[in-house]
């Protein structure tokens, strides 16, 4: 009796004791391997008569269940340690810094660009383009500018040297060349495909582009982009210019607190033709738009001049139509507060970190522009 | 274009004020620039009388005034000479700002007296150029009359003149157009004729070509001089200089009526005949030719002392029977034949130049003068004796003298026809509702001639409406007169809108591609589409037709054949600030030619691998993240990544021979270069290397294929894991390891889905001229599970696949 006891009670000591898992395997082997010591006391039952082995069996069992229970406590525990162990030698400093990660950015002009074309893939325009070096026809002749006229001047042109065909080629001054090309009717195969072909009305197109004018300061550029709008169609009028213009700004400043204006102006492209102008704040050295008294001229417009029209094979008195263009850089400037138009193109890195955009403010109609 | 407000009225019966004259102008498109009004300007400023004068106490030329101003007396101190008891002249309190000194008054001691204001000189006030004294004004103002009623200054309105419109090159035409906007009553009277005395002894013929008409007449017994004050302050006002009466009558008259005049000096012209001819030098060289020695063939010396060579495209004014010059037509005159304080006989001239001729004789000559300026726009033909009969009437005003009869050479253009005008149109062009009659009454007021009846109208533009050609121009008369203000607002109409969005695949891949660079670590620069020539030329550009004639500098002379050299001078730009780690894009066309197929669109983006030091030894700054970034969109635009070659070594000489690659399709069909920039062109554009970077070709990527259907092919999966080997071979140290990659990944089409290098080596243990590929091959097998002895069989026919490229299985 007092052999089990004093068994069971130097076998967990011995348990407890145990600093690591193979002291304890070596005391389990010892006390329940094959020739330990608990299963030689299991052993001993078989040679015993039935009453002797009804009172000893339950309590050798007893001392084997009790001493595998305190083997697999110990091993849990010494398992347990050697886990938090293990975990305090991996800690991390996480102060540390992450890799460096580059931030990209979108060009707010691209950006504003991206704005100004859902906007009006909203209206149903469609995006047309063309080339950056043009001719003298699809620059001026075509949109009425008459051969040597002062107006040509005015647009201080950048030309190319005359070629030996004697033609001069130049940059365009302004988008409205591609107007030229998506209104002639016979201009059934344009030079490449990604340049706009001619098309029957109704016409509703935007002409997003790189254009050129012999000028630098603190509001122009020698290039800058415009956008061009055109609506050829029949029974297109002036209320309607009126109205594509005013939803437009509306939704390119998202506030209807924004103020419009029409001024009649000249273009030898339009007739009639307008400028527009938006309300603004002057005061404090810089421009506010949807407040104020002021004005600020922002683009140009008109009815498509019926000469331009025939020129291009379509009949004034059957389509008419709008035409307007704007400049996309100087909008940008207008939202966004970019003090200088030159800044946009000059690439400093900290510039175009601050004004840029996050690739993922992608204007699209259900998130909003900006 | 300036005018002030008493000369408008001269034509313009109004009680407007200035503020609502610009509105009114505003609105009707004659568009102010600015007002200069000097009410504001000089609003402290008063008339104020020296009671008493005495000299200063420590100072000899510095004299103690007692002044009665607006403000009661006060003590002044005043240094001009022409201080004096009794004198009227201006005040100006203490904190006033002296425009003519660009100063504040304050308040302090001159030489110990203490000056409690300030008496101010015309040229203080900004009133005169220069003045040796303080004003002198008329004892009748009474004091605290402000000094800009005093001086008779007035606000000054100025305009820009579209260049449709040279009829408002002269304040009666503003005046026509404001009346005709509702803000008053035109009333420029009819110019009666002067009958002249005697028939005139000098005769003018005209070459039709170089001037279709020409008047003038002879006025002898002139007094000519300074001319009145009224005169010289109405040409001030709007910043031109008095010269003398006969000049600045033809002054007058030019800003008046938009009729430029000339005059003679009788005396000093050579022979009876004044003729308008073309010049006789040669013509001009065009094109690259150099630009013409100067050539002595005819010569003028003009009015402003210089001389100018008379080409045969310009109108030249000659006496002396056609042999000497005089003037050149519409430009300027000549200094022979200028009028002095000494002339006595003046021949006037009014004549009607051409106005291409005059634009194109005033960009060749330079010469921007008040008359080149409106007869480029074009002045009216139809007031060429009129303007000459105000002339002469003016001078006899003025400086007296006896008219000849008008002598006329040639003939005005014609005037404008009628033409039909349906007064619907209106409605239909502009959406304006406007009654007919106020239509036509619109139009009259402008000067416009209507008859007949509707819906066909007659109408004649007047003879100074020479941009009137259709209906088109009427209804921007009429809707501007009626103002745009009453435009309807009318919504679009509805169209079918395209199913699949509006934008085509290649400006869907400009698009694809911005945020995906953007996302990728990049920033997005927009550069100049031109750079110079010499940087041209490095990037296999700098061909004769893509140079610019006139550039707006030497270094952005000619459009650029690729992005990369903007890109390469941006990040050198900003390493020079002290940031080297540019990671830049640019999606933009780049020019072959200029033929507008030869206009490609190039996304580009350059890495100047400088990022900061790191803790985790991380590298972001090498070329294969570079390619990495690169193969990732082209996936994203939609190429067929899979297919690429990788071209080693064939890229642009501009890059590193090296270190760059095509990928391309096949050896016409190259979708990008990319790799290190090549260390002597960043040395020639003076960027500190090394710097990384690739073009994307986007017209080179295939177009999707329009499919009908939106639906993706079925997915096949394995319902069997895939299982790696690793593979080691030596190889040659310049075979490319694609070579081998392809090799294995064939030897068994069907068991294996991918092989990857993932280690290279060189070193102890491998051959010199040699490399170590470390290569894990993914087995998919698709029917059972692979027995060992078919994963033996399996690694067999990789190492023999291997081996045909050269390369060793690695014991």
């Amino acid at each position: 009796m007092t052999d089990l006891t004093q068994l069971q009670a130097d076998l967990t000591g011995q348990i407890a004791a145990a600093p690591d898992a193979a002291a304890l395997e070596a005391i389990r082997v010892a006390a329940l391997g094959k020739a330990g010591s608990v299963s030689a006391l299991l052993k001993t039952l078989g040679s015993m008569s039935p009453e002797e082995r009804k009172e000893q069996g339950p309590r050798i069992n007893a001392l084997r269940d009790a001493v595998a229970a305190a083997i697999a406590e110990r091993k849990a525990a010494l398992e347990s340690a050697e886990l938090d162990a293990r975990l305090a030698r991996e800690t991390l400093d996480l102060t540390l810094p992450a890799p460096p990660r580059r931030k990209g950015s979108v060009h707010p002009t691209m950006q504003t660009m991206d704005e100004m074309v859902a906007i009006f893939a909203e209206m149903g325009f469609a995006v047309a383009e063309g080339p950056d070096i043009e001719d003298d026809f699809h620059n001026f002749t075509a949109l009425n500018f008459p051969p040597k006229h002062p107006a040509r001047e005015m647009h201080d042109t950048f030309f190319f040297n005359e070629g030996p065909d004697g033609e001069r080629k130049l940059l365009r001054t302004h988008t409205s060349p591609v107007q030229v090309r998506a209104m002639r009717v016979g201009n059934t195969t344009p030079p490449a495909p990604w340049i706009a072909a001619g098309q029957e009305p109704p016409i509703r197109i935007v002409v997003p582009g790189r254009t050129y004018r012999m000028d630098s300061d603190a509001t122009h550029t020698p290039m800058f982009h415009q956008i061009e709008g055109l609506v050829i169609d029949k029974g297109i009028h002036m209320g309607h210019l009126k109205w594509t213009l005013e939803t437009f700004i509306a939704r390119f400043f998202e506030t209807d607190a924004v103020t419009t204006r029409f001024r009649p102006h000249h273009f030898p492209f339009t007739e009639p033709s307008a400028e527009m102008d938006v309300g603004c704040d002057r005061s404090g050295g810089e421009v506010r738009i949807g407040t104020g008294e002021d004005w600020l001229e922002i683009l140009g417009c008109g009815m498509v001049h019926p000469n331009v029209l025939r020129h291009c094979g379509i009949d004034p008195d059957v389509y008419q139509g709008f035409a307007f263009g704007m400049g996309v850089d100087r909008l940008g400037t207008l939202k966004y507060g970019m003090p200088d138009l030159r800044d946009m193109f000059a690439s400093d890195t900290r510039w175009l970190a601050h004004y840029g955009f996050s690739a993922f403010q992608a204007p699209n109609p259900v998130s909003g522009l900006s | 274009m300036k005018f002030t407000l008493s000369w408008l009225k001269d034509h313009l019966e109004t009680d407007a004020s200035v503020q609502q004259i610009v509105d009114a102008m505003t609105m009707a498109g004659l568009e102010v620039e600015h007002v200069i009004d000097p009410a504001a300007r000089l609003a402290p400023f008063t008339v104020a009388k020296i009671a008493s004068a005495a000299r200063h106490p420590d100072a000899d030329r510095l004299q103690v005034c007692q002044v009665e101003t607006v403000d009661g007396v006060k003590e002044i101190v005043c240094g001009a000479p022409n201080a004096r008891a009794g004198l009227t002249t201006i005040y100006a309190p203490i904190g006033a700002y002296v425009p003519g000194l660009g100063v504040t008054l304050v308040e302090k001691p001159v030489r110990g007296v203490v000056s409690n204001g300030m008496l101010c000189s015309a040229a203080e006030l900004e009133a005169a150029e220069e003045s040796d004294g303080i004003m002198e004004l008329p004892d009748a103002l009474a004091v605290g009359t402000p000094a800009v009623e005093a001086l008779g200054l007035e606000a000054v309105i100025d305009f820009e003149v579209t260049p449709n419109r040279p009829d408002w090159l002269g304040v009666a035409g503003i005046a026509r157009d404001l009346a005709a906007a509702g803000l008053g009553k035109l009333k420029t009277g009819a110019v009666a004729a002067v009958p002249g005395k005697f028939p005139c002894p000098i005769r003018v013929e005209v070459d039709g070509e170089a001037c279709p008409v020409f008047a003038g007449r002879l006025i002898r017994g002139v007094r000519n001089g300074p001319s009145p004050q009224w005169l010289q302050d109405r040409l001030r006002a709007i910043g031109l200089r008095p010269i003398n009466t006969l000049v600045d009558i033809t002054n007058l008259i030019s800003y008046d009526r938009c009729r430029p005049l000339h005059v003679y000096d009788a005396a000093l012209l050579v022979g009876d005949v004044i003729s308008a001819r073309l010049g006789r030098g040669p013509l001009e060289q065009s094109g690259d030719q150099p630009s013409p020695a100067p050539h002595r063939d005819e010569q003028l010396i003009a009015l402003d002392g210089k001389t100018y060579d008379l080409g045969p495209e310009m109108c030249v004014i000659a006496d002396a029977n056609g042999e000497r010059p005089i003037g050149l037509g519409g430009v300027m005159g000549g200094e022979s034949t200028g009028c002095s304080e000494t002339t006595t006989d003046v021949f006037v001239e009014s004549a009607w130049f051409d106005p291409i001729r005059t634009a194109q004789t005033g960009r060749a000559t330079g010469i921007t003068s008040d008359a080149q300026y409106r007869f480029a726009r074009g002045v009216d033909p139809g007031f060429v004796v009129d303007g000459l009969e105000l002339a002469t009437a003016l001078i006899l005003e003025l400086c007296g003298g006896e008219p000849s009869q008008v002598v006329v050479a040639g003939q005005a253009p014609a005037a404008p026809a009628a033409f039909a005008f349906d007064p619907a149109y209106v409605k239909a062009l502009a959406g304006l509702d406007i009654p007919t009659g106020k239509t036509i009454a619109i139009l009259e007021a402008l000067g416009f001639a209507v008859a007949g009846a509707e819906p066909s109208l007659a109408v004649t533009p007047p003879s100074w409406r020479r941009d009137v050609d259709g209906k088109a121009d009427l209804v921007e008369e009429v809707a501007r007169i009626a103002g745009y203000d009453a435009l309807p607002s009318t919504p679009l109409p509805e169209t079918p809108r395209a199913v699949g969005g509006v934008l085509t695949a290649r400006q869907s891949r400009a698009r694809t591609g911005r945020r995906y660079l953007a996302a990728n670590g990049y920033a997005e620069a927009v550069t100049w589409s031109f750079t110079s020539r010499d940087t041209a030329r490095l990037f296999g550009g700098g061909a004769e037709a893509l140079v610019l004639a006139n550039p707006i500098a030497a270094e952005l002379d000619c459009m650029r054949p690729s992005i990369l050299p903007n890109l390469v001078e941006a990040a050198a730009r900003n390493a020079r600030r002290g940031f080297a780690d540019a990671a830049l894009f640019e999606i933009g066309p780049v020019f072959a030619g200029d033929a507008p197929q030869d206009q490609k669109l190039v996304i580009a983006a350059l890495l100047a691998p400088h990022a900061p030091r790191d803790w985790g030894k991380h590298s972001d700054g090498d070329l294969f993240t570079l390619k990495g970034d690169l193969l990732g969109l082209l996936e994203e635009l939609g190429a067929p990544v899979g297919s690429l070659q990788t071209a080693q070594g064939s890229a642009s000489p501009w890059f590193h021979p090296g270190r760059s690659a095509r990928l391309q399709l096949g050896p016409k069909a190259v979708l990008a270069e990319f790799g290190e920039l090549h260390p002597a062109v960043l040395k020639a554009l003076d960027a500190a290397g090394p710097m990384l970077a690739f073009e994307v070709f986007v017209e080179a990527i295939p177009e999707p294929k329009k499919k009908a259907v939106k639906t993706r092919g079925a997915l096949d999966l394995s319902p069997l894991m895939p299982l790696n080997r690793d593979f080691a071979f030596l190889i040659a140290a310049d075979r490319p390891a694609a070579d081998l990659v392809k090799a294995v990944a064939g030897a068994d089409k069907a068991l294996i889905a991918a092989a990857r290098v993932f280690d290279v080596y060189q070193g102890v243990g491998v051959p010199e001229g040699q490399k170590s590929l470390a290569i894990e091959v993914t087995v998919q097998p698709r029917e059972k599970t692979l027995a060992d002895a078919e994963i033996e069989a399996l690694s067999a026919r990789v190492v023999a696949a291997a081996e045909k490229v050269g390369a060793k299985l690695r014991a």
